[in-house]
Formats: structure tokens, C-alpha cells, sequence
């Protein structure tokens, strides 16, 4: 028996330059701008954030643009208790699931400016943005600090939902 | 077996789209293949579709592309990481269960992302073809060589391939190449990768595709010339290029038996060839060489949006059915280096 081949190199690298859609572009330059730019479907009157451009319910283009948030109410969170290589926050921290003022759907960011164990379903939360000038990305929202409004009642089955 | 139609057929026009994504791009096609059925995509009984994570350098990227759909409530989904010309024969499959009526077959790709022929070959062996990074006009050059030193096939002939189906695509909207050129002119361009030119190779294509199927009552309900599906077959060949006979398709000539082309003449033909010596290689195994109009669209020349040219070929030949300019089509697809592997079907018109 020949000694086992345990490895060849097959040097492969393919690069991509992406395009983020007409949407999807005109979402990430409101980012910029420090706004939440939605979609709403003409057909089921959801309003999208963020928006892909058309209503995966309906199967409709979402051209109505809408300003939404920048407020927001948090419907899921976890704790990140475990770290992990390329961790850029210190654990224990929390990803939640944010219904911005104005939208049907959620978005997802992290919790900050509050101790893991105090965030909770109904929090209201605001945007952190980052200092500068923002690029056109998700990473331009800091995260969500709690704003100190009252909460107010979320079902959690619907949130669930989306 | 059910009798299933294409009723109805979409695809976009290929070009390079620097701006709009996957889903953009194929949302238009899939509501003008709907509105031309008179369907909504609720009504159908089932969707499936093909594309290929490598083109869109994501993994599931099939599953965002169901937002230019709309699948709410849940619906029966399918996918193939194939073209879409092997979805549609999954629909038809399940069309045969006979407990659904109609299927919504959709294609989608965008190959200018990265290099379409550097992503091409990474579906080689990966312990001894994909190390040398044999792309994929390097490895139709190799088959275009073994068919010029193997057979009576010149490059003139192989230019007449392509100045015909430019000329023909002048006449496709849907097209992304088009010209009047002879095939003289043609010869005197320089060589890309000899013995081919620019024009024996396809363009680099985005674009989305979309039919639809429906079964007996249903589909004469839905069209006024159904395109019926009277025989669909598909067929691979050895993954080695060096255990195949490149000049020749077996698996495209046995899968035409299959599906009865041999059976009466040919009206129409819409061949994937996305190189001019492919059609050569097609023609033959399938016997085209008569009265058969070959790729009226302009075919894969002139607009190869990959993981979608071949379910274009069904849609363009049914296409010729529903507007009565043909009784018997023959559409055919092809995936994998060098025609490794072959579908082949047969539609015909009612009175077909």
C-alpha cells in the first residue's frame, strides 16, 4: 500500500464584485444620511425594513420609499455569552431583533448602553451612529441604546412572525 | 404520461447589469411569464428553479432570489444547481404526480460578477484538471480543434454559425450580440484562443428566465397554442474530458431518441451552443442538417446568461409554437465542459 496523498494544493480564487441593486443601493446611501429608508408593498401594504425591493409575500415591487424609526422597539434579543475568533465586543452582549417606528418587519443589530440582563421584549431603543461620515453599510448603526420611554407591549408570536 | 404545455415564457435582455441584483432583474420576468399565463404564482402547484451559488458567490443564493417571487402562503419549492432547462424537467416530472396543475420554472445568473470562465473551472476534477486551471474557453478550443482535425468541419463553417446567428439576433431584443458580418469578415479577426475567435464564444451575460407549465385542460385554458411537451430526456458523460470522443455528443444523440425526435421532421430547433463548433457537434447528433431552422433567437451566442440559456432554448422554441410559426420544435440544453451532459425536448403544437 502506497503512503497516503493527506493533502494537494489546488490553488482557487475567484473574486466578485457585487451589486447591491437599485434598492438595496438607495437604502445604503439614506444609511449615510442617518436614515432608515423603507419599502412599502402596493399589494399587502407591509412596510419593509430593511427592503430588498420587492414583497417576498406578494411577489411585488416595493417602489414606494418611506422614511422609518429612527426609533424602534426590541421584539427578540439573545445573550452572546460565548467567545469566538474575530469577536469585536466583549461578552456578555446582546443581538436583538428591532421593529422600527413605522415598519412591519425587523432588523437586527446589537443592544448597548445597558446591562445584558436588563434588555427585554418592549424596550424602546434609539441609533448610535458611528462619528464621521458614514459609509453606505449596516455597520454605520453603532448599535441600539435604550431611549428611556416607557416599553410597550409586544406579542411575541406575531414578532416572531415578521 | 400527463400531457404538459409551456403556456407562457419570459426572459429578460442580456447584458452586463452593473446596477440591478439578482432579484431585480428577475422579478419583471417572472410577472410578464404570470401575466401571460393569467396566473398568479399562489395558483401554481409548485416552483422550481435553477441557478448556481458560485455564480452569485454566495451559498443558498437561490433562496433570496424568492423575494422576486412572492411565496406567501408557503409554497411546494424546489431547486436545482443546474440551468433551468433541469428545473423545467423536474416541474414536468412533478407534473406527472397528477395532483398539480401548473409550475412556475424559473432561471436566474449574473456571470459578470467574477469570471464566469475561471468559475467554470471549478466544476472540473479537482486532482488533476482544476490545478492546471484549464478555463472554459481553453477547453472548447481543445474540442473545437478535435473536431476541425476529426471530421470535414472548417472554421469557415464555424464562422457561418456565428455571422447566422447574429444576423438572427438582429431580430431578438433579447439579444446582447448582434451584427451583419460574414463569415469571411468574422475569419479575418485574430484568434482568442486558437482555433477560436471572439465570435465562436458567447458574450458574458446576466439575465433571468422564466416558463410555465401546465398540464391537459389547464394548459389549453391557459394558451391559446399550448407548446405540449411530447418528450423531454436528459443524459451525462464521463466527468474525465479524456475518456470522451469530444467530437461527438452520444449523450445528446440518445437522449433525442428518447424524447422522439427522430420520429417526424423538425420545424424548428433551439440548440445551446455557447461555442460556434458545439452547434457543429449538435447539429449532427441530432440530425439537424435539412429543413431544420436552427436557433432563430440568435441562441447562446449572442446572449448566455449561464444557469439560463438552456431553459431560454424550451421557452424560445415553445415560444415558436404558441405564436403558430412551428408545429415541432426541438429545444436543447447543455451543462458541464465540452457538452458533458445533454437535455433534449420535444414540443409540439395541438394540431402538431
Amino acid at each position: 500500500m502506497s503512503d497516503p496523498v493527506l493533502g494537494i494544493v489546488t490553488p482557487i480564487r475567484i473574486e466578485y464584485t457585487f451589486t447591491a441593486g437599485k434598492s438595496r443601493t438607495r437604502f445604503l446611501r439614506a444609511l449615510q444620511e442617518r436614515r432608515f429608508l423603507g419599502q412599502r408593498c402596493p399589494s399587502c401594504s407591509h412596510v419593509y425594513m430593511p427592503p430588498v425591493g420587492s414583497c417576498p409575500l406578494c411577489g411585488v415591487a416595493t417602489e414606494e420609499e418611506l422614511d422609518v424609526g429612527p426609533k424602534g422597539t426590541v421584539t427578540m434579543f439573545c445573550v452572546v455569552n460565548l467567545p469566538f475568533y474575530g469577536q469585536e465586543i466583549q461578552p456578555p452582549y446582546v443581538c436583538a431583533s428591532i421593529q422600527l417606528d413605522g415598519s412591519d418587519t425587523k432588523l437586527f443589530h446589537l443592544i448597548q448602553e445597558m446591562p445584558a440582563h436588563e434588555v427585554r421584549m418592549g424596550l424602546r431603543v434609539e441609533p448610535v451612529w458611528v462619528e464621521g461620515e458614514p459609509e453606505p453599510s449596516m455597520e454605520s448603526v453603532k448599535y441600539f441604546r435604550p431611549t428611556g420611554e416607557p416599553d410597550v407591549s409586544v406579542d411575541a408570536r406575531s414578532a416572531a412572525r415578521a | 404520461m400527463r400531457d404538459v404545455a409551456v403556456v407562457a415564457f419570459a426572459c429578460s435582455t442580456a447584458a452586463r447589469e452593473t446596477e440591478r441584483s439578482e432579484v431585480e432583474i428577475l422579478a419583471p420576468v417572472v410577472r410578464e411569464a404570470m401575466a401571460q399565463a393569467g396566473l398568479s404564482v399562489q395558483e401554481t402547484g409548485f416552483v422550481c428553479s435553477g441557478s448556481s451559488d458560485y455564480l452569485a458567490g454566495q451559498p443558498f443564493s437561490f433562496v433570496m432570489a424568492l423575494d422576486a417571487i412572492g411565496i406567501w402562503p408557503p409554497k411546494m419549492e424546489s431547486h436545482v444547481e443546474m440551468d433551468g432547462a433541469w428545473a423545467l424537467y423536474e416541474a414536468w416530472v412533478r407534473l406527472q404526480h397528477g395532483d398539480i396543475d401548473s409550475a412556475l420554472v424559473y432561471a436566474f445568473g449574473k456571470s459578470s460578477l467574477s469570471s464566469i470562465h475561471e468559475v467554470l473551472t471549478l466544476q472540473l476534477d479537482p486532482y488533476y484538471l482544476a490545478p492546471l486551471g484549464a478555463d472554459a474557453i481553453s477547453l472548447a478550443a481543445l474540442q473545437a480543434r478535435a473536431l476541425l482535425e476529426g471530421s470535414q468541419y472548417t472554421e469557415a463553417d464555424m464562422a457561418e454559425v456565428a455571422a447566422r446567428s447574429r444576423r438572427d439576433a438582429r431580430s431578438n431584443p433579447m439579444a446582447q450580440v448582434t451584427g451583419d458580418a460574414s463569415a469571411e469578415e468574422l475569419l479575418a479577426q485574430p484568434y482568442t484562443v486558437s482555433p477560436l475567435r471572439e465570435h465562436d464564444c458567447p458574450p458574458v451575460s446576466d439575465g433571468a428566465a422564466a416558463v410555465v407549465l401546465a398540464a391537459g385542460e389547464t394548459a389549453k385554458r391557459l394558451c391559446e397554442r399550448p407548446a405540449w411537451i411530447r418528450g423531454i430526456d436528459h443524459r451525462v458523460e464521463p466527468q474525465a474530458l479524456g475518456v470522451r470522443d469530444l467530437t461527438e455528443s452520444s449523450s445528446t444523440l440518445l437522449a433525442a431518441q428518447r424524447a422522439g425526435v427522430f420520429e417526424r421532421p423538425v420545424d424548428v430547433a433551439e440548440l445551446h451552443a455557447p461555442f460556434t463548433h458545439q452547434e457543429l457537434i449538435l447539429r449532427d447528433a441530432l440530425g439537424l442538417n435539412g429543413g431544420t431552422r436552427i436557433n432563430p433567437s440568435g441562441g447562446a451566442l449572442v446572449a448566455d446568461p449561464v444557469m439560463v440559456t438552456g431553459l431560454i432554448r424550451i421557452g424560445e422554441a415553445a415560444g415558436r409554437i404558441m405564436g403558430g410559426t412551428a408545429k415541432r420544435a426541438v429545444a436543447h440544453a447543455t451543462a458541464g465542459p465540452c457538452l458533458q451532459q445533454n437535455l433534449v425536448c420535444v414540443l409540439e403544437a395541438s394540431d402538431g
